[in-house]
């Protein structure tokens, strides 16, 4: 039974624009994540370009209708390139108060509201830490605002009371009922989510036909109430031709490194321990037992990456995921496979720290353990991803130079792009780079002698696997000697072999791509060098800029151990170097120690991305000075 | 066959077969002298011939230590790791190749201590690994300093006034840790200990072997009590499947049980029967827990004998052929997904 009358002659204005920005914001049990991923994979089918940002807290069920709970997920979708999930918002959903009082401080001037009134009352404002007597939606200070108030709860109720259904269930239901509501307001077509129901929901079908009712009343209040009078019409976007998907940066890692095990024929293994943001890609990797794909979930940290030092030893594309707390639990570990010299993928989902810190919220501050996070001379290739489909790459890339070079990468990726999805025109098998890869299977020096520290042109050492006739050796973590891999303590040797070690590292940069500025020129007064997920920003910012007539240009850095061979010449053409980074200044160290420029830090540390007017402004402020 | 041919065929077999001196490696062996350690690598070599095994096949795998330098003297493949990490290093090893013969090598610190998480959870997830921990109850390499397995009160540079830890009962922790396979052996009995390892590599399933060994130089005659002819008849007892327990200079005790408790008898004098008295049964994990603690339970204020043997087996689904098994049946209900597939996901759609 729907509740709304039908209103015979209503009249609705449609406005046309480029770009949106919705937040949906609800208690961490109303369903927010579900809802804003679908609108924003229907808004991707329909052809327009998305960012998006999963923003939830790290505790499972905080105390409901409290300000700790709220879960809220903000889609920016539009008819141009969207390179952010936007740093305002022009529509707010508020599942409750503690939504509003959360999210409302990013609304735009003028946004819109769609409060859900059942969440304004006395319990729920309480809950929210409003004062006694005090209720936003009633008292004028959302005059500002276009505020529309809906009793979602009873819509819900209502929609559904025939149907015998529980209330606990019908409560559940009322997230469909805001999709239906923004998909009108957006003329959204709806046959994504009812199929998605439909198949979510099969063997229960009493809570598919449920979500599917709801979902419709939604709709059709939009479509009928004398409230909603505006639709907005955002055109799908020019973005280059070719087929695409949706995905978080999660998935794209998991799908890197199942491609590069079948590009370079070795079998998958991985070794996890669960830590928020990185267990998605565990997650996913299990799934593809049919594809040989090994997943030990370890019984620490330690043993995920030392599973994954075994698993290469033994011959397997060994890899671990982790973020930060359990990054320093593997360092020892790393160091080891850097002595080895054998491939090993770690992958750093960076999330805020010290400790546990911000478990749920994302930080670039583990670059310089990356770099420099073991004890002794330990040099390690570091790779960092910019967007959610970039992790696809760079994981692939990880796994590329892991075998082709015997070494262990670190990949970071952070929070941000792990959970944050993007349309991605894919690949096909046939475009991915080969992956080459060879174990010795006969001595390899005169007289039938074995020598598994001799190096080659890129002075990478062969690969030998445990089970090869004839080629039985011991390597281990003490220092070797050069070439021979025996123990030794002598000075000089262990003098060559750092040296060595450090060589092989510097060496990759012959086999990575060069520099070059992603907007505008080779020569500017001003460069914006940034690397990892801040890549968003800071383009979407330069492009500003530089419309606007700035002279500016940006190049991100997706290879930081070792930096492309010619990015110490590149930064020579820029007046001034600006670096934003998540954290207190990490790549800008790398970069002054290492090119002797007076490069300009530029620090955002508060758990979140940063926003592209605030980038704007630093920009603007460097170029007036 | 002629014999002409049989002789070929048995000088071809000669041949082939291989002998201790081949798991040898060119490393000189640096262990101190009269290190147990030593019998230990020779019996390991004795033994490897009889297994069968190309010595390609065989996987050494070592942590910190001195146990650990074991790696570096077997002409096998092998990797000396890191201090505590052998075990999660192995069954990285074993996951990736279930084919290799993996052999962990560690100590009484490596293994109890800084690897006591490893150590654990190997046991629980039975990967089919040998896993032999070498237990001088003394911290070795760093020149002497108390370590998990040392008796409370001992003297040593860190604990001038006496420990103040328990000890762990190395036994009693593999079985609380749901081991398949616990023995115990010792350095100065080489056929017990080339028996006992032999029954190791048999086991299917995670094989924890306690090797008694002495350290000469910071904890030595530890173990003299079980090893020396006046008194290990008193002190061990050799447990042998389906054979009651006896011990003493002339076998004159037995061990027999009274309630829940075991006791004590002397067998002449008490006038029981050998059928009476406790008969050791490998499989039974309610025995095995009461001769695990053997070691640290007075029972009835008895001391008993140190138990030596193949304390308990179980047959029961180990991980590395789990894991295959798994991937099997998976393939063959959702069959490979090409890679392409996995590229573009269930919902793609298309922009012109």
């Amino acid at each position: 039974m729907e509740t709304v009358e039908l209103k015979a002659g209503k009249t609705t204005e449609v406005i046309e624009t480029d770009r949106i920005v919705v937040r949906f914001s609800g208690d961490s049990g109303d369903g927010m994540q579900l809802t804003g991923m679908q609108f924003s994979d229907t808004a991707a089918l329909f052809g327009n370009d998305i960012s998006t940002f999963p923003d939830y807290p790290s505790e499972i069920r905080a105390p409901i209708g409290t300000v700790a709970g709220v879960s809220g997920f903000q889609v920016h979708f539009g008819s141009r390139e969207i390179f952010t999930s936007g740093d305002e918002y022009d529509v707010l959903v508020a599942m409750n108060a503690a939504a509003l009082k959360v999210d409302l401080p990013k609304l735009k001037k003028g946004g819109i509201i769609i409060a859900n009134s059942a969440g304004f009352d006395k319990k729920n404002l309480n809950l929210a830490q409003y004062p006694d007597g005090v209720n936003p939606l009633e008292d004028g200070t959302l005059s500002n605002y276009v505020l529309q108030k809906v009793d979602i709860t009873k819509h819900t109720k209502d929609c559904l009371a025939e149907t015998g259904l529980g209330m606990k269930d019908i409560e559940r239901s009322k997230n469909m009922f805001v999709l239906g509501l923004l998909f009108w307001m957006f003329d959204k077509p709806l046959d994504h989510t009812l199929k998605f129901i439909e198949e979510k929901f099969s063997k229960k079908p009493e809570i598919a036909e449920a979500n599917e009712k709801t979902l419709k009343a939604g709709w059709a209040y939009g479509e009928n109430t004398e409230f909603f009078t505006t639709q907005f019409k955002v055109s799908a976007a020019k973005l280059p031709s070719g087929i695409y998907r949706s995905i978080t940066g999660n998935h794209a890692t998991a799908i890197g490194l199942i491609a590069a095990s079948e590009k370079s024929g070795l079998p998958l293994f991985l070794g996890s321990y669960p830590i928020t943001p990185a267990t998605d890609i565990l997650h996913e990797l299990s799934k593809y037992k049919a594809n040989g794909v090994k997943t030990l979930q370890a019984e620490d940290e330690i043993a995920g990456i030392c599973s994954a030092i075994g698993a290469s030893y033994a011959g397997n594309l060994g890899i671990t995921t982790t973020s930060g707390p359990g990054m320093a639990l593997k360092t020892e570990a790393l160091g080891l496979a850097t002595m080895l010299e054998i491939p090993l993928v770690v992958i750093n989902v960076q999330r805020g720290g010290p400790s546990t810190g911000l478990p749920t919220k994302t930080e670039q501050a583990d670059l310089l353990m990356a770099m420099h996070g073991r004890h002794g001379e330990a040099p390690v290739a570091v790779l960092a991803a910019s967007t959610p489909s970039d992790c696809f790459e760079m994981a692939y890339e990880a796994c590329r130079i892991s075998v082709e070079h015997m070494t262990p990468v670190i990949l970071l990726t952070d929070g941000y792009i792990a959970n944050g999805s993007e349309p991605w025109m894919f690949p096909t098998e046939d475009q991915l780079k080969p992956i080459k890869v060879q174990f010795l299977d006969k001595p390899n020096a005169e007289n039938d002698v074995l020598l598994p520290y001799k190096r080659d042109e890129k002075l990478v050492r062969p690969w030998i696997k445990p089970g090869t006739k004839g080629l039985e050796h011991r390597i281990g973590g003490l220092e070797k000697q050069n070439e021979t891999g025996n123990v030794s303590y002598d000075p000089k040797n262990h003098e060559t072999m750092v040296g060595l070690r450090a060589a092989k590292i510097a060496k990759i940069a012959d086999y990575i791509p060069l520099a070059k500025p992603e907007s505008g020129n080779e020569k500017a007064k001003l460069l914006v060098l940034g690397w990892g997920s801040t890549s968003g920003s800071i383009k979407t910012a330069v492009i500003e800029s530089i419309a606007e007539g700035y002279d500016v240009a940006n190049i991100h850095l997706k290879y930081i151990n070792p930096f492309p061979k010619n990015l110490g010449e590149m930064l020579k053409g820029y007046d001034q170097v600006l670096i934003p980074e998540m954290n207190c200044g990490q790549l800008l160290e790398l970069i002054r120690s290492k090119y002797m420029v007076p490069a300009i830090g530029f620090s955002k540390v508060q758990g979140l991305p940063f926003t592209t007017s605030e980038l704007k402004e630093k920009i603007k402020q460097l170029l007036k000075d | 066959m002629s014999r002409e041919e049989l002789n070929k065929d048995m000088e071809t077999t000669v041949e082939n077969k291989l002998v201790a001196k081949d798991f040898s490696s060119e490393m000189e062996v640096k262990w101190c002298p009269g290190c147990g350690d030593y019998s230990i690598l020779k019996q390991v070599q004795t033994v490897f011939p009889d297994l069968g095994i190309p010595k390609e096949q065989f996987a050494f795998i070592s942590g910190i230590g001195c146990s650990s330098r074991f790696t570096y003297y077997m002409d096998t493949y092998g990797m000396h790791s890191i201090h505590g990490r052998a075990a999660a290093i192995a069954s990285g090893v074993k996951a990736a190749n279930p084919d290799l013969s993996v052999w962990i090598i560690s100590g009484d610190g490596d293994a109890l201590s800084i690897g006591g998480n490893h150590f654990i959870h190997l046991m629980r997830k039975n990967f089919d690994v040998n896993y032999l921990v070498f237990n001088n109850q003394i911290y070795s390499l760093t020149k002497g300093q108390y370590s998990p397995t040392s008796e409370r009160g001992k003297v040593t540079k860190s604990s001038p006034y006496g420990s103040i830890e328990e000890p762990f009962n190395p036994s009693e922790l593999a079985l609380g840790a749901k081991a398949s396979f616990v023995a115990r052996t010792l350095d100065r009995d080489p056929k017990h200990m080339q028996a006992i390892l032999k029954r190791a590599h048999a086991h299917k399933g995670t094989s924890f072997v306690e090797v008694y060994q002495n350290c000469p130089v910071f904890n030595d005659a530890a173990f003299f009590a079980f090893s020396e002819k006046d008194t290990k008849k008193d002190e061990a007892i050799l447990l042998e499947h389906g054979k009651p327990l006896v011990f003493g200079n002339n076998d004159e005790k037995g061990i027999m049980f009274d309630g829940l408790n075991p006791i004590i008898l002397n067998i002449t004098e008490s006038g029981v029967s050998l059928n009476d008295l406790w008969i050791h049964d490998e499989k039974d994990k309610t025995k095995a827990n009461i001769l695990s603690r053997f070691f640290d339970t007075n029972y009835n204020d008895l001391r008993f004998p140190r138990p030596f043997g193949v304390i308990y087996v179980q047959e029961r689904p180990v991980y590395d052929e789990n894991l295959v098994d798994q991937i099997d049946v998976v393939t063959a209900k959702k069959g490979k997904t090409p890679l392409n597939k996995i590229l573009s996901g269930d919902k793609t759609w298309s922009i012109n």
